[in-house]
C-alpha cells in the first residue's frame, strides 16, 4: 500500500490514495486548497506524483478522474515492490496559467513528477518548467508532436500518441480509401493547429488536397453547424476534425443532422471510445479512429481494464489516455527503483535518462522503448467504430481494421527538430 | 454563382439561417433573465445551470421512464420550474434587500454546484439524445440542407418568445407583474400578492431556461457544460438588449446570432469575441442598452 504523509498542497489541488476512490473534483473559480491526514512511514524517501489533469471540462471523461485511477493502480502496483508513492491529483481547467501555477507549487513542494496533463498548451507550458526544475513530466494526455519535435526536453516523456501518429493512420487511410480532398474544423489553439499541419501532411503527400478549413475558437464554441456547412459548400470529400473530446462528438453529431455524411467522410483525428459512447453506436458506426490501447485488444490489455475498473469513475473501462498514465508511471516507477528513490528525486534529467535506457513493458501497452527524443514507441491501431448489431456489450465499440507497427507509427527522430538528438 | 464580399452568396444565406436558429437560443435564454431580472433584480447566473438542467430531465425522462421529446417538451420545464420555485423560496428570497452583488454571488455558486453535482453523476462526455422521428430528416434548400428540427427550433422560439411578450405586456397579470416592478408595496396593498407573484415569475423565467434546454438536447450533447459555454454570451445579449427589457433581450438574441454567424464566415476565430466588443461599443454609446431606458 502506499505511504502518504502530511502537507499541505497548492490551491487546486487534492490528495487521493491508491485504493481510495475519489469522486471528481469542483473546480471552483480559484479551486479548493485541500490537505490530506494519512498515516506517515519514516525512513524511505517517498515519490510523489502529481496528476494534473481536466476534472471539469470537455476533456474530464477520457482524462480526469480516471487518469488519476489509472496512476493509483500503477502506485499500487509499484508499492507492492516495496515503493513508496504518493499521487496527487489537481484541475488545471484546460488553462495555461492555471496548470503552470500548480506545477510550479507542485515541485517546489517536492512532486517529483507531474502526470498526465491533456490540453497541448498546457503540457508546452509544464514541459518547461519541468526542464527549468530540473523535475520529470511524463506527459499522457496532450497530443502536439512539438513535444518531441522543437519544444522537447531531457526532462519530458511523451507516451500515448501524438498529433503526428493520429495523423498518419487515420489520414494515410482516409487518403489511401479514396479521400483525397479534405476540409478541417479546427479547435483554434496548439493541439488543433498540430493535428491539422500533421494531417494535411499525410493528405498531400498521398496526392490529396487540402480545400479548406475553419479555426473555431476553443473552448468557446458550442454549436459548429456554421463551420460544417462551411465543410459541405467545399465539396470536399472528407471533414477532418482538428479536435477533440466533447467537441468532436457533437461535430460528428451536427454533420449528420446537416447531411454531411451522405457525401463526406468524417475523420475524427483524435477519438477514443468515451466519445463513441456519448454518442452511441447508431451515430458513431462506420467512423474510423486510430488509439494505441484499447481495452479489449488482447489478454493483457482486458486483464489489465479489469484490475483497474474498480477504481474507475463509474467502473468504465479506462480509455486511452488514462492507461498512458498507468503505462507512464509503471515505467517512471521501475526506473526509479532502479536507480534509487534519493537518485531520482534528485535528478529528473537522470531519472528519464534511465527510462529511456530501459525496455518499456506493461500490460496496457506490451512492449516498447521510449527514444532519444522523449517519444515512447509502441503500435497504433486504426479502429472503425462498429455497428450496432455487431457489439456485444456495454462496451464492445470497436474492431481493428489496420496495425501500424511501432517503429513506423511515429515520426522518424530525424524529421522532429528535437534540439536533444542533432547534440 | 454570384458573390457577396468574396464569398459565394448562397454560402452566405445559409450562415443567416445558421444565425437566426443560434439567436433562438440566446433570445429565449436572454428573454428568462430578462424577466427575472425586471422583477426581481436578481442577475441569475445560474440560469446557463438550469438550462442544461432541461435538457437533462428531458434525458433522464426518456432513459429512465421512456417518455420521449413531446413528454418531455411539457414536462421538462415544469419539473425545473418546480425547482427554481425551491431555489428562489430557499435562497434568493432572502436577498432582495441587499446589493445586486449578493444575487450575482449565490446565483453564480448555486450553477457551479448544480454543474459540479451532474459533472459527477454523469461525466463531460455527454449523454446521447436524439431528434425526435417525426422532426428528423432535413429539406434541400439549394443553399444548403436545412434540418427539420432546426427550423422548428426557430420557430417554436419565436413562438415562446411572443407568448411571452403577450403574457407580460397585454394581460392583467403582466399589467400587475409591471407594476410590481415599479412599485412593490403600492401593488401588495391593493391585494396582490407580491412575494408569490415574484416567486412564481423566478419559476416561469426558469422554466423558460429548461424549453431551451429540452430544445437544445437533441442539436447539442447534453453535458453538464453546455449551459456555462452559453451563459457568458446570454449575460452579454441582456445588456446589449438593456437589463429588463423583453423586447430587447428577444430582438437582440436573435440579432447578435446572425452577427455571430456571419463572424464564423469571415473570420471564425473571432466568434467568440465578437458579441463582447458589440457589448463594450454599446456599454461605451448606450450604457443602459439598446432598447434600455436610461
Amino acid at each position: 500500500m502506499a505511504t502518504h504523509q502530511r502537507g499541505r498542497l497548492p490551491s487546486g489541488a487534492q490528495l487521493s490514495a491508491p485504493g481510495v476512490r475519489r469522486r471528481g473534483v469542483l473546480a471552483a473559480a480559484g479551486a479548493l486548497a485541500a490537505t490530506g491526514t494519512v498515516p506517515a512511514r519514516a525512513q524511505t524517501p517517498t515519490i510523489r506524483l502529481g496528476v494534473l489533469t481536466d476534472m471539469s471540462g470537455t476533456y474530464r471523461d477520457p482524462t480526469g478522474p480516471g487518469s488519476v485511477a489509472c496512476t493509483q493502480q500503477a502506485a499500487a502496483e509499484m508499492a507492492s515492490r516495496g515503493l513508496s508513492v504518493e499521487v496527487l491529483q489537481a484541475d488545471h481547467q484546460n488553462k495555461p496559467d492555471v496548470g503552470a501555477n500548480i506545477a510550479r507549487q507542485w515541485y517546489d513542494q517536492g512532486v517529483d513528477a507531474v502526470v498526465d496533463v491533456p490540453t497541448s498548451s498546457v503540457a508546452l507550458a509544464i514541459n518547461g518548467i519541468a526542464r527549468e526544475k530540473n523535475k520529470v513530466f511524463l506527459n499522457s494526455g496532450a497530443a502536439t508532436s512539438d513535444l518531441t519535435g522543437p519544444a522537447c526536453s531531457p526532462n519530458t516523456v511523451h507516451f500515448t500518441y501524438d498529433t503526428y501518429m493520429l495523423a498518419k493512420s487515420t489520414g494515410a487511410a482516409l487518403a489511401k480509401a479514396g479521400g483525397d480532398t479534405w476540409f478541417f474544423v479546427t479547435a483554434d489553439y496548439a493541439f488543433g493547429h498540430a493535428l491539422q499541419r500533421d494531417t494535411a501532411r499525410f493528405v498531400e503527400a498521398a496526392g490529396g488536397k487540402v480545400l479548406g478549413a475553419a479555426r473555431y475558437p476553443f473552448p468557446a464554441t458550442t454549436d459548429f453547424s456554421a463551420f460544417l456547412v462551411q465543410a459541405q459548400s467545399s465539396r470536399a470529400k472528407v471533414l477532418g476534425l482538428a479536435n477533440a473530446g466533447t467537441d468532436t462528438a457533437t461535430c460528428i453529431k451536427q454533420a449528420r443532422e446537416f447531411g454531411l455524411t451522405r457525401n463526406m467522410r468524417i475523420a475524427g483525428l483524435l477519438m477514443s471510445f468515451m466519445e463513441v459512447h456519448s454518442l452511441g453506436l447508431p451515430t458513431a458506426q462506420g467512423l474510423l479512429m486510430t488509439e494505441p490501447f484499447y481495452w479489449d485488444l488482447n489478454d493483457r490489455t482486458r486483464a489489465f481494464s479489469e484490475r483497474v475498473r474498480p477504481r474507475m469513475p463509474g467502473q468504465a473501462m479506462p480509455a486511452q489516455v488514462q492507461a498512458g498514465c498507468y503505462g507512464v508511471a509503471m515505467h517512471y516507477l521501475k526506473a526509479v527503483a532502479d536507480m534509487g528513490v534519493a537518485a531520482a528525486k534528485a535528478d529528473g534529467r537522470a531519472a528519464v535518462a534511465r527510462m529511456k535506457a530501459m525496455p518499456t513493458d506493461d500490460d496496457a501497452f506490451g512492449q516498447g522503448r521510449i527514444r532519444e527524443d522523449g517519444r515512447k514507441i509502441h503500435p497504433s491501431y486504426l479502429f472503425e467504430v462498429k455497428a450496432p448489431g455487431e457489439s456485444r456489450g456495454q462496451w464492445d465499440y470497436l474492431k481493428v481494421v489496420a496495425t501500424t507497427p511501432a517503429e513506423e507509427a511515429f515520426r522518424p527522430m530525424a524529421e522532429g527538430g528535437c534540439p536533444l538528438v542533432r547534440s | 454563382m454570384e458573390d457577396l464580399f468574396g464569398i459565394p452568396a448562397p454560402l452566405l444565406f445559409g450562415q443567416v439561417l445558421l444565425g437566426l436558429i443560434n439567436g433562438a437560443f440566446y433570445a429565449m435564454l436572454s428573454l428568462g433573465l430578462a424577466v427575472i431580472f425586471g422583477l426581481l433584480n436578481i442577475v441569475n447566473m445560474a440560469h446557463g445551470a438550469l438550462f442544461m438542467m432541461g435538457a437533462f430531465v428531458a434525458w433522464l425522462l426518456l432513459d429512465k421512464l421512456g417518455l420521449g421529446y413531446w413528454w418531455a417538451l411539457l414536462l421538462s420545464p415544469f419539473i425545473v420550474g418546480a425547482f427554481g420555485v425551491l431555489l428562489e423560496k430557499l435562497f434568493i428570497s432572502r436577498l432582495y434587500k441587499l446589493d445586486h452583488l449578493y444575487g450575482l454571488l449565490l446565483t453564480f455558486g448555486l450553477a457551479l454546484v448544480i454543474e459540479g453535482v451532474f459533472r459527477n453523476e454523469f461525466g463531460s462526455s455527454g449523454l446521447p439524445y436524439r431528434i425526435p422521428p417525426e422532426l428528423s430528416g432535413s429539406w434541400d434548400l439549394d443553399f444548403m440542407f436545412l434540418p427539420i428540427y432546426r427550423a422548428w427550433v426557430v420557430i417554436f422560439a419565436l413562438v415562446a418568445c411572443l407568448a411571452t411578450w403577450l403574457v407580460i405586456e397585454k394581460t392583467r397579470l403582466g399589467a400587475y407583474l409591471r407594476a410590481a416592478t415599479e412599485n412593490a408595496p403600492l401593488v401588495q396593498a391593493f391585494g396582490v400578492n407580491v412575494p408569490r407573484m415574484v416567486t412564481l415569475t423566478y419559476g416561469a423565467g426558469v422554466a423558460l431556461a429548461a424549453l431551451g434546454g429540452v430544445l437544445a438536447a437533441p442539436i447539442y450533447s447534453v453535458n453538464p457544460q453546455m449551459g456555462s459555454n452559453l451563459i457568458i454570451v446570454v449575460f452579454a445579449v441582456v445588456v446589449i438588449g438593456g437589463m429588463g427589457s423583453i423586447l430587447g433581450a428577444v430582438l437582440t438574441g436573435f440579432g447578435l446570432g446572425i452577427v455571430e454567424g456571419m463572424t464564423k464566415v469571415f473570420y471564425p476565430e473571432a466568434s467568440a469575441t465578437v458579441i463582447f466588443v458589440i457589448m463594450v461599443i454599446v456599454l461605451l454609446a448606450r450604457p443602459a442598452g439598446l432598447f434600455g431606458r436610461a
